[in-house]
């Protein structure tokens, strides 16, 4: 597909294989916004997320079942990724309080969303020790590499010749 | 900033070659059988797990099938194919190249609105476009796309589309794609080629700046004159929410409860709403067989052109020399006006159909057509058959005398398909039947 970052299947298979909790920032209560669809989805493929959202954090309220964080620091540990699901500009602050809380929470990777995009907050993540992917969205990646993707008549730019086996929640911590 | 990131670890599967891919792209082993070849999924419906799994695909929160007039295992299979093989994000198969051309206009065009084509086109798609999208208000101004002052004038009055196709039918034309790609960047319109008589084998217009592509899948790419399909195939490049030009893909959908297209799945966006509001509302949906069939036809694309090319340039250089023959019009021949633009775009061959002139005008044209014994004289292209028809009296018969001479289909005029029997075979029935002209 194109896209102006380029990232090897084994390096975002083996992150989608290790990583069991998700912190998405941005996570929305809107079931129609594109943070709820990709929660969802990951929630029915097997991934714990917990959405990071002052506003509904200050209300109380819980999306798609799991109670609203008002910030990073608030997330139970461990969670392996922060999902990034907010404006390119508002990366940067996201990511340094991801690097800040890197050992504290479990942080292994940043994952900046489709359109998300910030090379400062990539290169000090990476410093960091940080994997980064960028301008990606897990559902479709997860979609694309696992075959639902091509459901919808995508090219999902993987050929193989194996019985194809799903990825199952078990197999993501090796 | 560097646009290109080198990949940390391996390499990406889409660096498989073009002959990996049409054998291999959108068809690994069921999941559920081992079965190895793609399964055809003969079936309407699909069931749901439960009713939130419903909700959920009714919502296009997830991947999966409904309905098969929104999609099919089989036809999704060739429209991974389809798109990988065109270097495109995604495809929409279609019941016929004709239903694929409403399809892509669809998402594109509102009630009262413009877009442009090229005055050389098949002429099923200058009917469609100038008598039937006008009852739609969809409206079409032809032009020269070689008169690049035209094409940027049409488009400065408001086109949101050019339309060409990359290899003219009927005959021996070749459009300067990355020059028109220019063209419709600069006006923030789409550029949707039509690449049925080269195949992705031959030219990739995505490769030029080519926005969308549109096929006649019933062509070269099932190649056995079996099927009738069409598919058109996103480049996923076009921002649909930055050019505001768009509102059926940026703005939000009412029948999914204000969902923005272009917000939710971004590249993907084309390809999603063509499924699931364009199949959905017109329902011109391919057959899960006429897929199979197609995708049969694609794991040998690359060598069905290869000899294909091969005979119709053997076939173009003998007509040259004959004495009842006036023109020849096909792009591989040193002599053509589109040579270089071939040696562009189509390197690998100018493809298989073209057009001659024969001395003696309409009736001479009718008696050359009548009288072939292995040529078959029918309505096609892309066949593996060797095909011959008289586009005045056929295919191009509803245009008017003005559109069939800028369309390259004059009274003179015969069209060929050369398909893949032996081309001294060819030769001779055509000698045969030019004697009796």
């Amino acid at each position: 597909m194109a896209c102006g970052l380029r990232y090897s299947d084994v390096l975002i298979a083996g992150i989608l294989r290790r990583v069991r909790t998700i912190a998405m920032v941005g996570a929305s209560p809107n079931w129609k916004r594109p943070s709820n669809f990709a929660m969802k989805y990951l929630q029915e493929k097997g991934y714990r997320v917990i959405p990071v959202n002052p506003r509904a954090a200050a209300a109380g309220a819980s999306i798609l079942g799991e109670r609203a964080r008002a910030s990073l620091a608030e997330v139970p540990a461990p969670v392996e990724m922060v999902d990034v699901f907010r404006g390119s500009d508002a990366a940067l602050e996201i990511t340094r309080e991801a690097i800040r809380l890197r050992v504290e929470k479990g942080f292994e990777v940043v994952w900046m969303q489709l359109g998300v995009r910030n090379d400062e907050a990539a290169a000090e993540a990476e410093a960091a020790g940080l994997t980064v992917i960028m301008n990606r969205c897990p559902k479709i990646e997860y979609g694309r590499l696992w075959g639902e993707l091509g459901w919808g008549g995508f090219d999902r730019g993987v050929i193989s010749s194996r019985w194809p086996r799903p990825v199952k929640r078990d197999e993501r911590a090796g | 900033m560097t646009e290109e990131t080198p990949a940390p670890e391996g390499g990406t599967a889409s660096d498989w070659g073009f002959e990996t891919r049409m054998i291999h792209a959108g068809a690994g082993p069921d999941p559920v059988s081992g079965s190895r070849q793609i399964p055809i999924h003969q079936t309407s419906a699909y069931a749901f797990h439960d009713v939130d799994h419903a909700a959920s695909l009714f919502n296009l929160q997830t991947f999966g099938f409904i309905y098969s007039r929104l999609g099919n295992p089989t036809v999704a299979s060739l429209e991974q194919r389809i798109a990988s093989l065109e270097g495109g994000c995604g495809a929409t198969c279609a019941a016929s190249g004709h239903a694929a051309q409403v399809l892509a206009f669809f998402p594109l065009i509102e009630a009262g609105e413009r877009f442009a084509a090229s005055n050389k086109l098949y002429g099923g798609s200058v009917t469609q476009f100038s008598r039937t999208f006008p009852k739609f208000d969809w409206h079409c101004d032809f032009v020269d796309t070689e008169d690049l002052s035209a094409v940027e004038a049409v488009l400065a009055q408001g086109a949101k589309a050019l339309f060409v196709e990359s290899l003219a039918n009927p005959g021996g034309v070749v459009t300067d794609l990355e020059t028109l790609a220019g063209l419709t960047r600069a006006a923030g319109a789409l550029l949707i080629v039509d690449n049925t008589l080269a195949t992705p084998w031959l030219c990739r217009p995505f490769e030029w700046g080519a926005d969308l592509i549109v096929h006649s899948a019933t062509k070269f790419l099932s190649g056995n004159g079996t099927v009738i399909g069409g598919a058109v195939v996103d480049s996923g490049r076009f921002d649909w929410s930055a050019s505001g030009r768009f509102p059926g893909l940026s703005e939000p959908e009412p029948a999914y409860h204000g969902l923005k297209f272009s917000e939710t799945f971004g590249e993907l966006a084309f390809t999603v709403h063509s499924h699931a509001v364009g199949l959905r509302d017109l329902g011109a949906s391919m057959a899960p067989m006429n897929a199979f069939l197609t995708l049969l036809g694609t794991e040998t694309l690359a060598l069905r052109m290869e000899r294909h090319c091969r005979n119709a340039l053997a076939v173009a250089e003998w007509l040259t020399e004959h004495p009842k023959v006036q023109w020849v019009s096909y792009a591989g021949l040193p002599t053509s006006p589109y040579r270089e633009l071939a040696e562009k775009y189509l390197p690998n061959g100018a493809g298989a159909v073209f057009t001659f002139g024969v001395r003696g005008g309409y009736e001479a044209g009718v008696r050359v057509v009548e009288k072939c014994e292995l040529f078959s004289h029918l309505a096609n292209i892309g066949d593996a058959r060797s095909l011959i028809i008289h586009p005045a009296s056929t295919t191009h018969r509803q245009l008017t005398d003005e559109q069939r001479a800028a369309a390259g289909a004059g009274p003179e005029v015969v069209r060929l398909s050369i398909g893949l029997e032996t081309v001294d075979d060819l030769v001779r029935d055509l000698d045969n039947a030019l004697a009796a002209a």
